[in-house]
């Protein structure tokens, strides 16, 4: 892995490599390099499989963190790239012609980020949600508790207890 | 002229030929396959541009069974988490259970007792076979079998009755927590289990005979939604609908989890790539997860912790930091990407759900020029689950 | 709007134009009417009898409960036994189980598959979650309260229910039918506005019409 990131680091402007496990690592890199680096990638280094790709909401820092995984079928290696874009207007080059399935993934994370992926096939149609109003709701400012109290009707008679209160009275009676 | 199609073609790869369709033509006609349909696989859609009988068209639509899992484990506390997690995928839930845990462990850095361990590749391996089955009906059944569905549903049946014996759960067993697993074997498992894998072996073989020998499916199967090989990876296909392309993909050999270094199988391939090499693929696979289950019994560690210690689950807090953690499930490649700031709530969790990939693009691609009564085959043959798709 | 339902004007295919307005043309706007018992208290008991006797369920698998129905279908459990089985079509059916959480999206296709059921009609509510919104309390896509959007005549609690328990709810269906307790297509004919504004409340993009059978 640390050979690999060394030769990436000939091409693209990448962060510090974070090994977690022996085969599965994260590196970041700026939004600019993305594609060539999963191409290069993928065409150079056998990571032919991407295995998933999200988004992470940082509201703290004002950003979204996107993560492509790609996994390599010979070596069994699993490379992560994050790619930090700003929160506000977002939006990020589609990899659909890369691999065809990543339309799939941006159509979610359209909806359900706000994250824009100009050209890529049917990004604009809803996916999951229907007549959604309100701002995406994997984004962390979307209150999801308060939404469905002001939405939907609840039933009375739900008793609700604190569950640290309960597990603390189950789980650790001695402890203070 | 009668329809006729060459299944041997591969779909589309040579060229994107894209139709043009006018509804209003009166040539076309479009026509919705679900929600509410007895021949789709859970709650999901598929919306069909049809012309005669031959699909032209196909789109999926999903979202019917969206709960917002992802969002809702923001807002829960990592020991809170664990008893939603199996929702997502209701035929098969412990693998979401393994994977949650085992990004847990490996974030907060907790060491899972050997005992525990072998106690959860034996659920995994429990639920493949119980996966399977429903596949195995499902498939006879949207090609006219019912019978096969009755006999699966039945063995099935069985293997839930072990499930209940050692779990308390027919479906949701919620057994496997971060940490380790919630209780050992109950006396006389062994045996119990011994015999509802003869009973479930000797149906295996019934079915044999009269599905996978049968003529009448062997006509409708063979060819039936052939993925070319060179599709694998564009379109992220895993487990075992890469099996029946001819590639021994199999993340308990490849990328080894839990116990199984220390069990003895071979990965089953077939090679043509359709859905009857599919169906034997899983057929056999059933054999194998038995053959597994009965290595796991006659190994498993007698006496030895269960549970890890975890700290004080009211305020565990978990340091920064995101890892992604896989496993073979019977659909293909099953994983969860955790990301954890160091508060007491994971950041983000988001599943990879194998069928997210089957049914969307691959499925899209693969439905053209399939006759319209083979829709309901082609999807069971990838083996879709809706839940997992949206969460 | 969808914009196959927008109003338009289509060439068929023997060259011949004409105007289609699909809400108007393909449904029916009349509203459902309350169902009077019969003439007779012995013959509508004997009609509840022979309701309660062929109790067709909707093959509709809205949640995770469908999965329960299977083992119901097959010998060990067997349903079938009870008069109790399973059509592909909201036609032929009169029972509408609503296994589990049910999302917007699915709300909206419920609504229809209910309506387009032949009358007199039943619905059960089965797991935890159709009654107070259960494990997804606070998801924001799944209702809270089944009875605000369809009558329900019975639920079934558990998360999810045995399939002994499905089968005692069956029961239990039954000897309300046959007690005349189970009046839920004249509830919902009855209080059909009420129930129009708790379900347009809910679902944000209604483009079917108010009642489609």
């Amino acid at each position: 892995m640390r050979v690999l990131h060394a030769q990436l680091g000939h091409h693209f402007t990448l962060g510090e490599l974070v090994q977690v496990r022996a085969d599965l690592a994260f590196v970041t890199l700026p939004k600019e390099h993305l594609r060539s680096a999963v191409l290069h990638l993928r065409d150079i280094c056998k990571f032919s499989h991407l295995v998933l790709m999200t988004a992470v909401d940082w509201l703290e820092e004002e950003r979204f963190q996107l993560t492509y995984l790609l996994h390599n079928r010979e070596k069994h290696w699993d490379l992560g790239l994050r790619v930090m874009i700003p929160r506000v207007a977002s939006h990020m080059e589609s990899i659909h012609d890369i691999w065809p399935t990543a339309a799939t993934y941006q159509r979610e994370l359209k909806e359900m980020f706000g994250i824009d992926f100009p050209g890529s096939p049917g990004v604009d149609e809803s996916f999951i949600l229907e007549g959604w109003k309100e701002i995406p709701p994997y984004r962390r400012d979307f209150d999801t508790r308060h939404y469905a109290e002001k939405t939907f009707t609840q039933r009375e008679g739900r008793k609700t207890e604190d569950p640290a209160k309960t597990m603390k009275a189950k789980l650790y009676p001695d402890e203070t | 002229m009668a329809y006729s199609f060459d299944h041997n073609r591969s779909p589309l790869l040579e060229s994107e030929e894209t139709t043009e369709i006018d509804l209003e033509s009166g040539k076309y006609l479009k026509l919705w396959q679900g929600p509410q349909h007895p021949g789709i696989t859970g709650n999901m859609s598929v919306e069909l541009t049809v012309c005669g009988d031959e699909v032209v068209q196909g789109k999926t639509h999903v979202g019917y069974l969206h709960r917002g899992f992802e969002k809702l484990m923001e807002r829960r506390t990592f020991i809170q988490c664990f008893p939603i997690v199996c929702r997502i995928c209701v035929p098969e839930p412990d693998f979401n259970e393994y994977c949650y845990a085992a990004a847990v462990e490996e974030l907060a850095g907790i060491q899972v007792p050997e005992r525990a361990n072998w106690i959860r590749t034996l659920i995994l391996e429990m639920g493949r076979i119980n996966s399977f089955l429903m596949y195995l009906g499902g498939q006879a059944g949207s090609f006219g079998m019912g019978v096969i569905a009755q006999w699966a549903t039945y063995v099935r049946d069985l293997m839930l009755d072990r499930f209940e014996e050692l779990t308390g759960a027919r479906i949701y067993h919620m057994f496997i927590l971060p940490g380790g697993v919630r209780g050992g074997l109950p006396e006389g498992f062994e045996t119990r289990m011994g015999e509802t894998l003869q009973e479930l072996e000797s149906t295996l073989k019934d079915i044999r005979e009269v599905m996978l020998q049968n003529a009448v499916f062997k006509k409708r199967a063979i060819g039936l939604g052939f993925i070319d090989p060179a599709l694998f990876d564009p379109y992220g296909v895993t487990g075992p609908n890469v099996r029946a392309g001819g590639l021994a993909r199999d993340i308990r050999k490849d990328q080894p989890y839990l116990v199984y270094p220390q069990l003895q199988f071979d990965v089953v391939v077939e090679k043509d790539s359709d859905a009857f090499s599919r169906a034997k693929v899983r057929h056999r696979e059933v054999f194998q997860s038995v053959d597994l289950v009965r290595q796991i019994l006659a190994k498993i560690p007698k006496e030895g912790p269960l549970m890890a210690k975890i700290p004080n689950v009211l305020h565990w807090k978990i340091p920064k930091g995101e890892t992604y953690i896989r496993g073979e499930c019977s659909r293909g490649e099953y994983g969860y990407y955790m990301v954890t700031d160091g508060s007491g709530y994971p950041r983000r969790v988001n599943v990879r759900g194998p069928s997210y990939t089957h049914a969307m693009a691959l499925l899209e691609r693969l439905i053209v020029h399939v006759n319209i009564s083979d829709v309901a085959g082609l999807l069971v043959s990838l083996h879709i689950y809706p839940p997992e798709i949206e969460r | 709007m969808k914009k196959e339902l927008e109003k338009r004007t289509v060439t068929g295919p023997d060259g011949q134009t004409f105007e289609v307005e699909p809400l108007i043309d393909y449904y029916c706007e009349a509203h459902p009417t309350v169902q009077p018992p019969a003439y007779s208290k012995i013959i509508e008991n004997l009609f509840n009898w022979a309701r309660s006797e062929s109790i067709w369920i909707l093959g509709f698998g809205t949640g995770c409960g469908a999965i329960e129905m299977r083992p119901l279908m097959t010998p060990r459990f067997d349903a079938y036994r009870y008069g109790i089985q399973w059509r592909p079509t909201p036609r032929q059916a009169n029972l509408l189980i609503i296994s589990g959480y049910l999302s917007v999206k699915t709300l909206k296709r419920v609504i229809r598959s209910y309506e387009q059921m032949q009358s007199p009609k039943y619905v059960i509510g089965l797991g935890s979650c159709t009654i107070n919104g259960g494990m997804y309390w606070d998801s924001y896509n799944t209702i809270k309260r089944l009875d605000d959007y369809l009558p329900v005549d019975l639920y079934i609690v558990g998360c999810m229910p045995r399939p002994e328990a499905l089968l005692e709810g069956f029961n239990t269906l039954k000897r309300m039918i046959r007690a005349g307790n189970a009046e839920g297509a004249n509830t919902y004919a009855a209080n059909f506005d009420w129930y129009k504004t708790n379900q347009k409340r809910v679902i944000h993009d209604w483009d079917m019409p108010d009642y489609n059978w």
